[in-house]
């Protein structure tokens, strides 16, 4: 199952030549995540009212390669944004992927942006 | 005011500008700083972090306004070009003239670049700024939209292999290339380098030691590097990280002292030739060395701050050059002198290819001393091993102990980090020393371990003395006589009874106004959960009411299992079932192809339930007369029975049916973990009552009681409560030790250790219980009556109001199922498909 994982990689602002429309705002909960089909790709949106920001990731967590991280819990370490896997409580920054909880595996994030009222998670192809 | 004029915005820069505004008197004294680069001070160290998507801005040192706020000038973007001693003046590339004072130069280093034929081609690159990684960045996205793969990195040094995670970062197959015979030539002997080799190459990442590069091929980008007899290594890029070259053409061109190797010789009070101009960190040339490592940099950033205010404090004589990293995922320490010869003293090594464990520790000839090490694989003992290193502490006689740990006995390496001297540095980062962090909490009123960091610096370097600094505190706090609370965690300074007492009192309702109030942050995958559990236990809220505070079990209101699917359990109170809704269970395990499994609590559990199916599911479950068996809370599970003196020849009363009364009375309560009880009929108890948080057994003349058991990984038997009582008092006590244990246990605290920790033991409890020592009996009565009345189904509520089960849906944008869960077969059902 390991090769589900190449089919993330991170994908910066700068580097954004897809803006997929994923939803509109109200199709996502506040302070939780949902989870988007593109392509072959699964990704965790998460609105992060609190923060007042969204976040993107994969939807996969890299320890045992679960769809699952969007049905994980958000929270903050330090000031860092983060998804905790509900699985077995991994927990990733959501500002870079990396894990918070001392693992050598990270995961890809995306970025969002809202137009209106509608929800666009950038990809690369 | 007295001018001070600072040359180089580095880590090491900054540094000094930091240590000095710290100091008493600085006020007489006005900074000014010259940097070449168009940023602020930068995190050097973890640059290969600005591949894995950190941002120039995260690496930053400071916030944008803390050279204002701290009255210092910073000039980003301009180059010091000349010096003056004589007028003590300097000269920038604007032309600009600057008098000084003091003239501090922190012009750092750049990349050493090898003189091999051919390597100003296109395609080769250094490894040291921002500007050299856009740079990297940028021709590897070019290189392989044509279809390269391979680049290589040359220098198997500790950049290097920081460069060659970065290539790999960037998605190109990273190549290393090393003219020494081994890694990490410095720091590492050949045993540890071939482990660190090893390790290295599992991720994929090529390694070729003894090459010597003659020169780099291709026509105008580079193709490929030549190595000696012909040897060719096809890349597309190369990134040099091969070594570094002190700046020191200012000091230079000024006159100033510079060794034979370059580097500005400085004494020990990082003076220069010119008593006036100070030399720190990797331009500074001081006991005929150049010191690539941050820590000595900081070490010497301190001591020109305090020499330039007539201080005391010197370099010391020789610089440690410790390190503890990890390298691409691979844990690598050394220390000391790694590489002992016989006359000096004795290596010892440990290697477990298996493992991928690689240790080395240098003992004196006398078997008294450790002179230094090398730990690959696993750095766990690093920071035991360096403190007995540098503070020359008595070793253990069989000194193999000290890697191996003590084989039958207890301790191993260092005892407590108590018994360490003050002066023992334990953040070697920013050399704070035990004296110091421990004077923070007793003299100066830091009393948390980010007070601690916050105050001291301690641990915010490469972060491996962490584990040290935490039990300095907690020890610390501990000898003061300080209660140390189990606090919740980050975001709340609470024990869970104390704040469950602070959202009774404040009538909260809302997670973020407990936070809000009583916390700090955004809230974690701890506090949510207790928060809504403490909800729960005072509101009977249901799971629907908290989503998302809830943890995954509770929000879906089912057990997620391996594969992401969920079990689905209904009660069966007391274990008692019809015929008729034995074989609805069937019906729905076949309709949605689950997996049946009767469970250790007298139920049945379906397992493999795709989250969009939990609602059909439960809608043909309470049609048919089920209700939540709240498998998934932490809460009541169920109240186990035999089947009493209604069959048993030898049951002395109604054992299923007081346990469906008791399952019954305190269904769907949420508590701090989960609850199961038992009801049997008789002494022989196969009912296990005594393995559950409530065991109720009949005796002559009533029931017996017990309390606080459980199964598990430390199986308990409950203790014995109150002999011979009536079915209502029973109730009563129960009530009361359940509302009690709600009220003031921990998060996950079961009963059993809830009991164990409670001062006074099974005595006081039975005088809070029976006795009603602490006059709170009625409260927890009237707590639990409450709960007891207001108990609704959480899975009727869901498929009353369609609001909540939009939740129950794998995508937002598809109504498709999750198409990565696989089944294959187990016996004559089915299992998740292996991870």
């Amino acid at each position: 199952m390991e090769n589900i994982l190449s089919e993330y990689k991170t994908v910066l602002p700068e580097d954004v030549k897809i803006w997929f429309k994923a939803g509109t705002v109200e199709d996502f909960p506040t302070n939780r995540g949902g989870c988007i089909k593109y392509k072959n790709k699964q990704i965790a949106v998460f609105n992060f009212t609190r923060r007042n920001t969204w976040y993107a990731c994969q939807n996969a967590c890299p320890h045992k390669m679960e769809m699952l991280l969007s049905r994980g819990m958000l929270g903050s370490a330090e000031e860092t944004p983060k998804i905790a896997c509900p699985m077995h409580k991994k927990t990733f920054s959501l500002v870079d992927g990396s894990c918070l909880s001392g693992e050598d595996y990270s995961i890809a994030t995306y970025p969002v942006k809202i137009v209106g009222d509608e929800v666009f998670v950038g990809f690369i192809d | 005011m007295i001018k001070i004029i600072v040359v180089g915005n580095g880590m090491v820069g900054f540094k000094f500008c930091e240590k000095f505004i710290s100091k008493q008197g600085q006020e007489k004294y006005q900074i000014t700083v010259f940097g070449e680069e168009p940023r602020r001070a930068y995190d050097r160290v973890h640059l290969s972090e600005y591949f894995a998507g950190k941002t120039a801005e995260d690496l930053s040192m400071s916030t944008a306004t803390w050279y204002e706020e701290n009255n210092i000038t910073l000039n980003t973007s301009e180059l010091v070009i000349d010096i003056n001693k004589e007028n003590k003046t300097i000269t920038t590339h604007l032309d600009k003239i600057h008098s000084y004072d003091y003239l501090v130069l922190a012009t750092g280093s750049s990349a050493f670049v090898p003189p091999i034929e051919g390597v100003e081609k296109e395609g080769v690159f250094v490894y040291r700024t921002i500007e050299d990684l856009d740079a990297i960045m940028a021709y590897a996205s070019k290189i392989k939209k044509n279809g390269a793969t391979e680049a290589a990195v040359l220098g198997g040094g500790l950049l290097g292999l920081e460069a060659a995670k970065a290539v790999r970062d960037l998605g190109l197959n990273p190549h290393v290339v090393e003219f020494a015979p081994r890694l990490m030539p410095r720091q590492l002997d050949k045993g540890a380098s071939n482990m660190l080799r090893s390790k290295i190459e599992e991720l994929n990442i090529k390694i070729h030691l003894s090459k010597s590069t003659q020169f780099i091929d291709g026509d105008n980008a580079i193709t490929g590097m030549m190595f000696e007899e012909e040897e060719l290594l096809k890349v597309d890029m190369l990134v040099i990280s091969a070594g570094i070259k002190p700046r020191d053409e200012l000091g230079r061109s000024a006159g100033l002292e510079v060794g034979v190797r370059g580097g500005i010789v400085v004494n020990n009070k990082m003076q220069t030739s010119d008593p006036n101009i100070f030399a720190i960190g990797e331009v500074a040339l001081y006991n005929h060395m150049i010191y690539g490592l941050v820590a000595p940099g900081y070490e010497m950033a301190d001591v020109a701050a305090e020499q330039i205010m007539q201080g005391e404090k010197t370099m010391r004589e020789s610089i440690d050059m410790s390190t503890q990293l990890k390298l691409i995922g691979v844990e690598v320490a050394s220390f000391g002198d790694p590489f002992i010869e016989h006359q000096d003293g004795t290596p010892i090594v440990y290697e477990n290819k298996l493992t991928g464990i690689y240790k080395r520790i240098n003992i004196s000839k006398d078997g008294k001393k450790l002179l230094g090490g090398i730990l690959v694989g696993d750095s766990s003992d690093y920071n035991s091993l360096y403190q007995i290193y540098i503070n020359g502490m008595a070793i253990p006689k069989n000194p193999e102990d000290l890697i191996l740990g003590a084989r039958g006995g207890e301790s191993t390496s260092l005892g407590s980090v108590m018994d360490l001297p003050d002066t023992a540095v334990i953040c070697s980062c920013e050399n704070v020393t035990k004296g110091t962090i421990c004077k923070s909490i007793t003299e100066e009123g830091c009393d948390s371990l980010s007070d601690v960091i916050k105050c001291t610096k301690a641990g915010t370097g490469c972060g491996g003395c962490k584990p040290m600094v935490i039990d300095l505190v907690k020890e610390t706090q501990i000898s003061m006589g300080k209660e140390v609370k189990d606090v919740i965690c980050e975001h709340f300074a609470y024990t869970r009874q104390e704040l469950f007492d602070l959202v009774k009192i404040n009538k909260h309702t809302n997670f973020f106004d407990v936070i809000d109030h009583h916390g700090s942050g955004d809230g974690c995958e701890i506090c949510k959960p207790v928060v809504a559990s403490i909800f729960s236990s005072i509101y009977n809220d249901t799971a629907n009411k908290h989503v998302t505070t809830q943890d995954t079990n509770d929000r879906f209101l089912a057990n997620i299992q391996r594969n992401g699917t969920y079990s689905v359990v209904p009660r069966v109170a007391g274990g008692e079932i019809t015929p008729e809704k034995l074989i609805v269970i069937g019906e729905v395990a076949k309709q949605f192809d689950l997996y049946t499994k009767i469970t250790g609590a007298q139920r049945v559990d379906l397992f493999g339930a795709h989250l969009s199916d939990l609602p059909q599911i439960w809608k043909i479950l309470i049609e048919n007369g089920f209700e939540s068996g709240h498998a998934y809370g932490k809460s009541l599970r169920a109240v186990k029975s035999c089947v009493g003196n209604a069959w048993c020849r030898y049951g002395m009363d109604d054992s299923a049916g007081f346990a469906i009364e008791l399952e019954n009375r305190y269904k769907g309560i949420r508590s701090p973990h989960k609850l199961k009880g038992g009801v049997s009929a008789c002494i022989r108890e196969c009912a296990e009552a005594r393995g559950k948080d409530f065991g109720v057994i009949a005796v002559e003349g009533g029931w017996n009681l017990y309390i606080c058991g459980n199964g598990g990984a430390n199986p308990k038997h409950a203790v014995l409560l109150a002999e011979q009582i009536d079915r209502e008092t029973v109730i009563k006590y129960l009530d009361r030790f359940l509302m009690y244990y709600i009220r003031t246990a921990g998060p996950l605290v079961r009963t059993a250790t809830w009991l164990e920790k409670l001062e006074g033991g099974m005595d006081y409890l039975k005088e809070v219980i029976i006795e009603d020592s602490l006059g709170l009996c009625e409260t927890l009565e009237k707590e639990m009556e409450k709960l007891v009345g207001t108990y609704e189904c959480e899975w009727k509520q869901v498929l009353e109001k369609p609001r909540l089960l939009k939740r129950f849906s794998h995508f937002v944008n598809s109504d498709e199922k999750d198409d990565n869960i696989e089944f294959v077969p187990l016996r004559d059902q089915k299992m998740p498909k292996a991870w």
